[in-house]
């Protein structure tokens, strides 16, 4: 064998055969029927030493270009501070499971707590859940538990500014769950109030699901929204960007019931788009119709505070069928990573990354807009996210862009391109970039 | 553990104008969220400085236990080694660093990873093709009764509305389904712990949308009688899935797709080796058999010629969405590198040898726990509890006992099959030594068991913590840090 994951010498796997009773490995499988055996080779590479998978990932890694990065759409390229991967790296953490075991899990029961805690602080609502898959997925979610906490409902009503690419996955869950989505129309890129308003007066809405900032990085006013939906018994829920969270008006202020998104905007690396981590909050009154894990607080019976999952009866392997949702774990690496971002960055660094990507989206704006090449799409305020229009050939302009190095913002329309800024982008890189612009029309 | 290095919560190590971090300073010049628009008080969280929050997360893990601890054989989670090489490719800021929509020519490594290794776990499951999007095991058995229902939806067989399960099944099968907006049904399991046949042919009809399989089963026994079930089910018109969550033992003896399997979800955080992360991210890909690609999850990688490119639609009335991206697709890079690790020819001996480390505990112990179902079982099996119920210890006591000697738990109180249920499973990583120390520990504990039951029942006494007051934590919710302190 002689294999480094296989630890058995061919003595060893002799003695361990005769006392179970077997002759030879084969014997093990006896009780598979010989026309389903696959005796075949499996049409894969010879194995590889270290060597030569660190050479194999460098040449296609040489495949994928760097660029700095100026677009969005669901995935930032945020600062991450060397904290935090140094320590969720660290294999107590890494190579556990799910806490089933509280008394040798306190770590990861314990930082689950702070991540509740955090997120509850960040979106201003009571509580919330260990964490989800993403953001599109949890969205998803809420939209299931907003039709299993609201009577005689059948239909979820999501804005037109949200995200298409969330809205493709509450649609996916909505057809195979069997419950409707109804689009309420925008109006200058932001939702339409009156439209959603005689739609909820028409019944059977479980729930409205807006974003923020939305697709288009417009921060939308959602006054009245709230009352609206409770005035017809349907609930209110704020898909937002976890890190713009530290300067806006939180869901929970905006009235919502349930606050959901994406994490990955707290430094989380973009890695082609994953991993990422989901989160939920919600009000007390809904707690026990929130799907996913739950950490509270409890004792030991040695006295001490400790933690541990709760609310289990909500969860699969317990209610199988009739549970909240089918999911059984977390992304519980990612939550720890939000916890420890949150940690170093504290109170007042969320603040300050928010506010220096913001001011980084507004001098960029500025720029472009002075350059008379582009125009605002919208007459809305943003965040670090804006659409503009380009009076050139888009497709070019992006070419150029990458030519020297730079992803310049997602094509979002024929002639409009969608930027987004960063604490990570300097001066430079934005002057650069708009200066390509303007040497491309020359 | 309530000292003021590690019973602290982060709340309670922060002081008012302390700082953790650096950032730029800011040269744009200060543009102001419109009023309305901000938040009316800070988020209240906490104020350390780097070290304090170091050493805070560095004291946590070491109340934690993971594989690199010690020996984790917590049944159906498959705790193998998650090798180091894994964590530094994923790591490889080519790859870390990659924006999800860049230009297809500035991502031709990475589409290539995501293609190669659809295309070695169909090499690996004798399936056609795979989507690497879903995030986990239960999100990869949604996205497969989806592909099923919209195969079904696509032919107008519209009735078909009901999913069979074995009683034995994990409770997110039932879930998924329940989900995906699908009625389940139970069926039997014989005396000998495998589906019941005859139970299953009366379960049969033009309603069946599937039949979902989980091979080995939570027993960690082989269904034999496959052969005749995707006969059954095929004839009736239904599909068959094939719940990876049990795929290791399956490696190098066959495959789902040559057993007549349509459709199957990989567990990449349990046979792929990819770390558990404490409850994730996990990958859970999904193959489909030839025929029902149409019907997989956008976005996909194709290959044209020596270029890769991304699929956005499949053509069809619906496409399956089930994130945004392209999925955990860190965990898969993990995954991939794992497999060309193994490649060929040690990926062989995978199943055979964490099946023999199963076997080897399960006869040397059997005497002393009682084993329900005699015969030869796969990665991991079933003991209902101490042979001798005499002395009032029950499954719960053993498996926090274990904790006291430096091992995790089994799985514990489930397959619901057995009152007493505790699931172990080794995995090929472990040694025979490893294996020898954990069976003398077990056989210990039995003689405990009889001469200090006490010792047994208020286990355990050497962890930091003790037993959690779990019937407090739901009657009394405490979730937030701000709840805490009120």
């Amino acid at each position: 064998m002689n294999f480094k994951f296989f630890p058995h010498t061919k003595e060893e796997i002799e003695q361990m055969l005769k006392q179970a009773g077997m002759n030879s490995l084969d014997d093990l499988y006896a009780d598979v029927p010989e026309q389903i055996r696959f005796r075949g080779e499996y049409d894969l590479p010879e194995p590889m030493s270290e060597t030569e998978i660190r050479s194999l990932f460098e040449k296609l890694g040489e495949k994928n270009r760097r660029l700095t990065v100026f677009a969005g759409a669901g995935c930032y390229d945020h600062y991450t501070p060397a904290v935090v991967p140094n320590i969720i790296s660290r294999s107590e953490f890494l190579t556990s499971y799910t806490p089933y075991q509280a008394e040798i899990s306190q770590g990861t029961l314990h930082y689950i707590f702070e991540y509740q805690s955090m997120m509850a602080e960040l979106t201003g609502m009571d509580v919330s859940n260990a964490s989800m898959y993403d953001g599109s997925t949890a969205t998803a979610e809420a939209a299931i538990m907003a039709l299993a906490s609201t009577k005689k409902t059948d239909t979820v009503l999501v804005s037109a500014s949200v995200d298409p690419k969330v809205l493709n996955v509450v649609k996916t869950y909505a057809h195979f769950h069997g419950f409707n989505v109804e689009l309420i129309p925008e109006n200058d890129g932001a939702t339409d109030k009156a439209h959603m308003d005689a739609r909820l007066e028409k019944g059977g809405v479980a729930g409205v699901i807006v974003q923020q900032p939305n697709y288009h990085g417009i921060v939308e006013d959602f006054t009245g929204f709230a009352d609206s939906c409770h005035a017809q018994k349907s609930l209110f829920i704020v898909n937002s960007v976890a890190a713009d969270l530290a300067l806006l008006k939180t869901p929970g202020e905006w009235g919502a019931d349930v606050a959901v998104g994406d994490g990955q905007s707290v430094g989380i690396p973009m890695a082609f788009g994953g991993p990422s981590v989901g989160y939920m909050c919600c009000t007390e009154k809904l707690m026990r119709k929130m799907p996913g894990r739950i950490v509270g607080k409890t004792v030991d019976n040695r006295g001490q505070r400790v933690f541990v999952l709760t609310l289990q009866a909500r969860e699969q392997h317990i209610r199988r069928q009739k549970a909240t949702s089918n999911i059984c774990s977390n992304e519980s690496l990612m939550a720890l990573f939000v916890t420890i971002y949150m940690s170093v960055m504290g109170k007042e660094g969320v603040k300050e990354a928010a506010q220096i990507s913001y001011d980084g989206a507004h001098y960029l704006h500025d720029a472009l807009i002075a350059t008379d090449l582009f125009s605002n799409k919208y007459e809305r305020p943003f965040f670090n996210e804006f659409c503009v229009k380009y009076n050139g050939d888009v497709d070019r302009l992006q070419q150029r862009f990458i030519e020297n190095g730079i992803l310049g913002g997602v094509k979002v329309d024929t002639d409009t391109l969608m930027f987004a800024v960063t604490e990570k982008r300097t001066k430079e890189e934005i002057d650069k970039l708009v200066n390509i612009a303007k040497e491309e029309k020359l | 553990m309530n000292n003021r290095l590690y019973g602290n919560l982060i709340f309670e190590l922060s002081k008012p104008g302390r700082r953790g971090y650096s950032l730029p300073k800011n040269e744009f010049g200060h543009h102001e969220v419109p009023a309305k628009m901000r938040r009316n008080e800070d988020a209240k969280l906490p104020e350390c400085d780097e070290l304090t929050v170091v050493r805070h997360y560095t004291n946590l893990s070491a109340n934690n236990f993971g594989v690199n601890n010690g020996f984790y054989p917590l049944g159906s989670c498959t705790m193998k080694y998650n090798p180091i090489i894994n964590e530094e490719i994923a790591a490889l800021p080519q790859f870390a660093a990659l924006h999800p929509l860049q230009p297809e020519d500035t991502c031709q490594g990475a589409l290539q990873v995501y293609y190669d290794m659809q295309k070695a776990l169909s090499a690996i499951t004798g399936l056609e093709e795979f989507t690497l999007n879903p995030f986990a095991g239960a999100h990869g058995e949604l996205t497969g009764l989806m592909i099923i229902r919209a195969y079904h939806q696509s032919r107008g067989d519209l009735k078909r509305t009901k999913v069979i399960v074995p009683d034995s099944a994990h409770g997110t099968n039932p879930a998924s389904a329940a989900v995906c907006g699908l009625e389940i049904v139970e069926v039997k399991s014989t005396a000998q712990g495998v589906v019941d046949v005859n139970d299953l042919r009366g379960l049969l009809d033009d309603t069946v949308a599937a039949v979902m399989m989980t091979n080995p089963n939570t027993l960690g026994l082989f269904e034999r009688e496959i052969p005749e079930i995707q006969k059954l089910v095929h004839e009736c018109g239904g599909l068959m899935y094939y719940d990876g969550a049990n795929l290791n033992p399956m490696l190098g003896v066959c495959r789902p797709g040559d057993m007549g399997f349509d459709v199957m979800h990989i567990n990449l955080h349990k046979t792929f080796s990819t770390p558990h992360g404490g409850g994730g991210p996990g990958s859970g890909p999904v193959g489909v058999r030839k025929g029902l690609e149409q019907f997989l999850p956008v976005p996909k990688v194709e290959k044209v010629g020596d270029r890769y490119r991304i699929v956005t639609s499949n053509d069809q009335n619906f496409n399956v969405h089930v994130g945004e991206f392209f999925g955990n697709y860190a965990v898969m890079l993990r995954a991939y590198t794992y497999i060309l690790t193994l490649g060929k020819e040690h990926i062989r001996m995978v199943g055979p040898l964490a099946t023999l480390n199963a076997n080897y505990i399960k006869e040397a112990l059997k005497d002393v726990y009682e084993l329900p179902i005699p015969t030869v079982c796969k990665h991991e099996f079933v003991f209902n509890g101490l042979k001798d119920k005499s002395t009032g210890v029950t499954t719960m006591d053993v498996a926090k006992r274990l904790l006291d000697y430096g091992y995790h738990a089994p799985t514990i109180y489930f397959p619901l099959l057995f009152h007493e249920a505790m699931m172990i499973e080794p995995t090929e990583n472990e040694s025979k030594e490893t294996l020898d120390e954990f069976i003398a520990v077990l056989r210990k504990i039995a003689e405990e068991a009889k001469a200090t039951p006490e010792d047994v029942k208020t286990a355990p006494h050497n962890t930091p913590t003790g037993r959690v007051d779990d019937v407090l934590a739901a009657k009394q919710p405490i979730l937030t840090w701000k709840q805490l302190s009120n």
